[in-house]
């Protein structure tokens, strides 16, 4: 039915631009199992991060074993262990829900996740000047306001083209969350060819892998550019530019243009 | 008595097996004006940077305002006072650092609301209001908007000193405050630190600027090897020094 070059063009088309129902809850469900469990992981992070920055020892244990256990061991493992290790509950929100497996796949990817973001947001912090904590401390501030204030803000420049990464690569992750039976896009992929045995379903949600990332691409770049901007000088923004390129006269309101 | 606003006693801090303090006293009354000199690891900072706890004191006690700083008396022994009490005792003491320390994600202006609006609580409007004027007595009306990358290094630590003064501290220290900078530039960070000594602020300046020292000091100790050798007028000190050691240190200096 296919020659060498085996590429369904119907199919693809069907999935990128008329993509069903049955489609996009596969794809809502990878886009938030990703998110929430990033945002989960980089608050655990965040945590493992201050324990072991901690002056009282066990706690640092505690982070060094975690952190250890959870880099060390396969995500794959990780994700039966507690999907089968433990009963999760399904969420009904009404309009939206969690399964069971989604539940246990978030946890797992989270907990794993926070093993990775540990090492990223402590050497977000540990790039600080330590003149800031000082600084913070001597107007006033307590070791947790002076980190929320002063320190992680700076922090986050360092931390933050790294986390990009990482959620690259999570959206990619969710896909093992297939195994415990989770309904999301590499699912649907793999259910339709074993009806239909036309490999192109995979193709075109690598379409959609390739969108999401592209999109948090731009996103991320948009975050970097407004966490610089105490670096940024009088040099016109990209923006900027661009509406100078079709409109000069719009420099007149900015002090002309040899500014 | 009410008019003493530190009051260092016996004050010993040992970093490891080095002993960098044996026995500091010092009293600064309202509105007085002391310089610390003394050669390089004579303790000076250290001494200093006791006063708002950055470092703890093994032994001695230090009085800013009539609170002991940084312990509390618990059955007749001084243990550690709580990080919150600690925290509101440096609300009285304005601190400025040889590194400036501005923080760089904040304008000049964020700098120095940060402390009246975030720890004291003070409305944001009349914190921008005395910022605003603050920076003005520094001489930097015009660059309220502008980030510490973007400015000179005197600039800075004229927003550094705005900073520390924004909290109306009744203690101001200066650590080296032009150690850092370029030499065309220091003296607009000096002339700044003479107004306020002037206008009556109570100051411990840590310094090798002995023109300042003559200039704008009420009394100039000299520190040496962990220890407050000689202490006077700058009249005193720069023209009949009695301490061998004070005399070798200025005759180098000078």
């Amino acid at each position: 039915m296919h020659g060498l070059v085996a590429v369904d063009l119907h199919v693809i088309w069907q999935q990128v631009f008329h993509p069903n129902n049955v489609f996009l809850r596969t794809l809502w469900a990878t886009v938030y199992i990703s998110v929430v469990s990033q945002a989960a992981g980089v608050v655990l992070g965040l945590l493992a991060a201050l324990a072991r920055m901690s002056r009282f020892a066990p706690l640092r244990w505690i982070s060094g074993v975690y952190v250890w256990i959870f880099r060390g061991t396969p995500l794959l493992v990780q994700i039966f262990y507690v999907y089968f290790a433990f009963s999760w509950p399904t969420l009904n929100f009404g309009f939206w829900t969690v399964p069971d497996a989604a539940i246990a796949g978030i946890v797992a990817l989270s907990i794993n996740e926070g093993a990775y973001m540990r090492e990223i947001i402590r050497a977000g912090i540990d790039s600080v000047d330590r003149g800031q904590m000082e600084a913070a401390k001597s107007i006033g501030m307590t070791y947790g306001k002076a980190m929320r204030r002063i320190i992680l803000p700076q922090a986050a420049r360092v931390i933050v083209p790294p986390l990009g990464n990482e959620f690259n690569n999570m959206m990619k992750n969710t896909s093992l969350v297939y195994t415990i039976g989770v309904f999301e896009m590499f699912a649907y992929a793999e259910q339709n060819y074993s009806q239909f045995f036309i490999a192109d379903y995979f193709l075109a949600i690598a379409v959609w892998y390739l969108i999401l990332t592209t999109v948090w691409t731009f996103i991320q770049a948009w975050i970097e550019r407004r966490l610089s901007e105490s670096e940024r000088g009088d040099e016109l923004s990209f923006r900027e530019r661009l509406e100078l390129s079709w409109n000069p006269m719009a420099a007149w309101g900015r002090g002309g243009l040899n500014r | 008595m009410t008019d003493v606003v530190m009051h260092a006693e016996e004050v010993h801090k040992s970093f490891g097996r080095l002993e960098v303090l044996k026995g500091v006293s010092l009293e600064v009354t309202k509105g007085e004006t002391v310089c610390i000199i003394g050669p390089s690891g004579s303790g000076k900072t250290t001494f200093i940077r006791c006063i708002n706890h950055l470092e703890k004191i093994d032994s001695g006690r230090i009085e800013v305002n009539g609170h002991l700083i940084g312990y509390r008396q618990k059955n007749g022994k001084l243990v550690e006072d709580s990080e919150r009490n600690i925290a509101r005792q440096r609300t009285e003491i304005g601190m400025v650092f040889q590194r400036f320390n501005l923080f760089p994600h904040k304008t000049a202006l964020e700098n120095v609301i940060e402390a009246p609006v975030h720890v004291l609580g003070t409305p944001k409007e009349q914190a921008v209001g005395l910022g605003k004027a603050l920076l003005g007595r520094v001489g930097l009306a015009d660059k309220v908007d502008t980030y510490p990358g973007k400015l000179s290094g005197g600039q800075q630590q004229r927003v550094a000193i705005a900073r520390a003064l924004a909290m109306g501290p009744a203690l101001m220290l200066f650590d080296e405050p032009t150690s850092a900078l370029d030499p065309e530039v220091i003296g607009e960070v000096l002339s700044v630190m003479e107004e306020l000594a002037a206008a009556g602020t109570t100051m411990i300046v840590v310094t090798h600027e002995m023109g300042f020292a003559r200039k704008a000091a009420n009394r100039v100790v000299m520190m040496d090897d962990g220890l407050l050798i000689e202490e006077g007028t700058p009249e005193h000190f720069f023209e009949a020094p009695t301490h061998e050691r004070t005399k070798q240190f200025l005759s180098k200096i000078l």
